[in-house]
């Protein structure tokens, strides 16, 4: 769900643009499009044997969302545990080598990229054919709920295979969150494996703004800080965000966080789409439109850089890069994750019914994708590479660990250091000795707390479902009425100048037809 | 040898198919969709919907609003700029009319970047001028537009109507009005044409100058995000429609060739 990559927004409102000849495209050339994706595994005539044959898997997914290659030799990552990391070539090459070492059978793999979760859904109703996707939880409870989505093989959690990479090196934590997430009585985990996955937070500037400031959904609309203060042009999130500043009296409440069911609970209070809460979110949000600086798509994090802004609502993956990027620029941001309570995300690989198509050679092929970016050492390679939070803890292999060291680790002459317990994610057991990290402070309330954020923070986050038909149109209704300008708000004066205006050029043409004939007529 | 030669109706065959593939059919498309609902089932509500909607009205008299505002500043700053460069005796003078459509050439994302980081240096905060910054914008970003026609129009004056009038007796402010000013109506109106329009619809200058406010390109794109691609469809259709209106309406002033001609240049 969450990326970056300067494309997007261009390409999101290109979508609109481009949409007229998509739909031709859809429309008038279904069967070369059939024959362009449909005819994907051919039997090569000169081999006789079934090892010949080649794979052609169909992969989508976000923009720079997966290691590339080619990195700088001074690049490369001896961690502790003695593994090197180094990418050099894309991750994609290295599958398709992988694959024909391990299953003696050639794979093909057409790699593209979407620009946002409904520009991927659009695509696939226009006809585009895929194996493997990417979406976030969302869009997969709507693929799922619409029946689209292929489930996984019993074959995939077989534990007792070791080129099982996700199922046995996936977080506890994350596959726990899985297996209880359902729609329709369907637990996500029968279709889908995690990938990547963040909270929400506010990317802040510690010298204009302070820690408490910045931690509560309240700071977008506090007047301390009108005009600079930027959220995202996004419907879902800007939502989430109004919820949690309109129930902060009752998500603060300790004992409301002291109930058995205080998960369940707030997954309900931030799942609220009746029409009392759209409503109140519609006024909290017109308030926040005025307050804020703007909503942005891709500014944000430069405008953080650039001083423009002293804080910005942002995914914790993109935090971590602009965090990153702001210290080579000499500037410190750090990140709060809002005390109310914070947005859980997930992206992950999902296989399509139609691409799939009963093919058994592709579903093993796109279920071997899933493992090969799940091994521990390519997971490392997509998480340096794009900055997000790889779901993938390590089981008895402890490369990530070991990576999370390297790059948060407190060096040994450091003085100001925390111990940072990450046992809920690597074991599920937060009082683990073994991933307790040792890490300077500050890094607490920057790239480590949001890369990796702690029980606290996890502890009041909630996913956001996919709504239902009639709640999605109310929201988006919702999103344009906030958007657009309202034509009753415009003021009587106006439209007194509006009628001057008119009835003054009629004047004009008049007197100018009339003196004309007058002309003529001498 | 022989066999190379073409008809003209052969010759045209690739236009013909090139205008139904990306003209007709995508018209044809969109018709479709802003009058079927999502079952695919013929409806006006789409229709009605526009116009009883007070958010498109209003996205639609604020997109009116920003282009009228636009067009105008564009109009006021750009026929004093064309009128000197074409009424002066300067020996480079196309060099001149050079810089002001050199902008051009470089990609315009790249100019409003530019723009914005200069507007910050002189507002200090562009979240309190959204209006105001739309409009500079889309100025920098259109004044060569209107710049061009009205140039060509007046280098095309024959001078001696000039000289007749102050003949007969008219000051400088009266030749002006009453002869110069109405004879470069098509360079005015064709300059209008080409500023007025995308200026309704460049969505893009308002993001990237922090105007959170929907014009008409960001509501279509707000519908397909939406996965409404009939409703999307319908405003794009009214869209073509009040275009349509426009451009039949201004035609009636271009019938000479100074808007042809200014877009040549370009």
């Amino acid at each position: 769900m969450k990326h970056r990559c300067f494309g997007r927004s261009i390409s999101r409102k290109l979508a609109a643009a481009v949409m007229a000849v998509s739909l031709l495209a859809g429309q008038m050339l279904p069967v070369m499009a059939s024959e362009d994706t449909g005819d994907t595994v051919s039997a090569k005539s000169d081999g006789a044997s079934d090892t010949a044959k080649e794979v052609t898997l169909r992969v989508c997914s976000w923009e720079e969302y997966i290691d590339e290659g080619g990195w700088d030799e001074d690049e490369a990552m001896e961690l502790d545990n003695g593994t090197t990391i180094f990418g050099e070539n894309s991750m994609v090459e290295d599958f398709e080598n992988w694959y024909y070492e391990n299953y003696g059978v050639k794979v093909n793999v057409q790699y593209s990229c979407f620009g946002t979760n409904e520009d991927l859904y659009n695509m696939l109703t226009l006809g585009d054919v895929y194996d493997l996707v990417c979406p976030s939880e969302y869009m997969i409870m709507k693929l799922m709920s619409e029946n689209k989505l292929e489930p996984l093989s019993d074959g995939f959690f077989d534990e007792s295979n070791d080129k099982n990479y996700y199922i046995n090196d996936v977080s506890p934590y994350i596959r726990d969150t899985f297996e209880t997430h359902e729609i329709n009585g369907e637990a996500w985990s029968k279709y889908a494996a995690g990938f990547m996955f963040g909270i929400t937070g506010i990317l802040y500037n510690p010298e204009k703004m302070t820690a408490d400031e910045a931690g509560t959904w309240t700071v977008l609309n506090n007047p301390k800080f009108a005009k600079q203060i930027t959220i995202k042009d996004n419907v879902r999130d800007s939502y989430f965000a109004a919820v949690g500043a309109l129930q902060r009296n009752k998500l603060m409440d300790p004992e409301f966080r002291a109930q058995d069911d205080y998960s369940d609970q707030l997954k309900d209070i931030m799942n609220d789409v009746s029409p009392e809460t759209i409503a109140k979110s519609q006024d909290l949000l017109q308030d926040i439109k005025d307050n804020v600086y703007s909503f942005e798509t891709d500014s944000g994090k430069a405008d953080m850089i650039t001083g423009k802004v002293v804080a910005n609502y942002q995914w914790s993956g993109d935090a971590v890069y602009a965090m990153d990027q702001a210290e080579e620029d000499g500037v410190k941001l750090d990140f709060a994750v809002p005390e109310e309570c914070t947005n859980l995300y997930f992206d992950g690989w999902v296989m399509l019914k139609n691409g799939i198509d009963g093919d058994a050679d592709r579903k093993q092929a796109a279920e071997a994708f899933i493992n090969f970016v799940s091994r521990p050492d390519n997971a490392v390679r997509n998480m340096y590479y794009i900055g997000y939070t790889s779901v993938i803890a390590g089981g008895y292999d402890d490369t990530v660990y070991s990576y999370l060291d390297y790059t948060y680790g407190a060096d040994d002459d450091e003085e100001d250091v925390v111990d940072y317990p990450l046992g809920y994610f690597f074991t599920g057991d937060n009082t683990d000795p073994d991933y307790v990290l040792r890490a300077p402070a500050e890094q607490v309330d920057r790239q480590l707390g949001a890369q990796y954020p702690s029980q606290d923070a996890i502890e009041r986050s909630a996913v956001m479902e996919y709504f239902d038909e009639d709640a999605t149109k109310d929201i988006n209704q919702m999103w344009i009425n906030i958007r657009c300008y309202n034509i009753k708000d415009v003021p009587t004066w106006a439209w007194f100048i509006v009628a001057a205006v008119i009835g003054a050029l009629a004047g004009v043409i008049v007197y100018h037809k009339r003196s004309k004939k007058l002309y003529l007529k001498k | 040898m022989n066999g190379l030669r073409f008809s003209r109706k052969q010759l045209g065959i690739p236009y013909a198919l090139f205008l139904i593939c990306f003209v007709v059919a995508p018209l044809f498309v969109i018709i479709y969709y802003a009058f079927t609902n999502g079952e695919g089932r013929f409806t006006f509500d789409n229709l009605t919907g526009f116009f009883t909607s007070p958010n498109t009205i209003g996205t639609l008299a604020y997109s009116f609003l920003l282009a009228i505002v636009t067009t105008l500043v564009c109009l006021l700053l750009a026929y004093p700029i064309a009128y000197i460069l074409a009424r002066s005796e300067m020996k480079r003078k196309s060099v001149i009319v050079m810089m002001f459509v050199l902008p051009m050439w470089i990609n315009f994302t790249l100019r409003i970047t530019a723009l914005k980081e200069v507007l910050t240096v002189i507002e200090g905060n562009l979240a309190f001028h959204p209006f105001l910054n739309s409009v500079i914008g889309m100025t920098y970003d259109f004044l060569p537009f209107m710049i061009l026609p009205i140039y060509t129009t007046i280098l095309k004056l024959d001078g001696s109507l000039m000289e007749a009038a102050v003949d007969l007796g008219a000051n400088s402010f009266q030749t002006f009005v009453k002869v110069t000013l109405p004879l470069t109506v098509p360079g005015i109106v064709s300059g209008i044409v080409m500023v007025f329009l995308p200026s309704m619809t460049n969505y893009v200058v308002l993001d990237m100058l922090y105007n959170s406010t929907y014009i008409m390109g960001s509501l279509i794109g707000s519908y397909f995000s939406a996965y409404n691609w009939n409703g999307g469809s319908m405003i794009a259709l009214v869209l073509l429609v009040i275009i349509l209106v426009f451009t039949l309406v201004t035609n009636k002033y271009t019938d000479d060739d100074g808007g042809s001609r200014g877009g040549a240049l370009l």
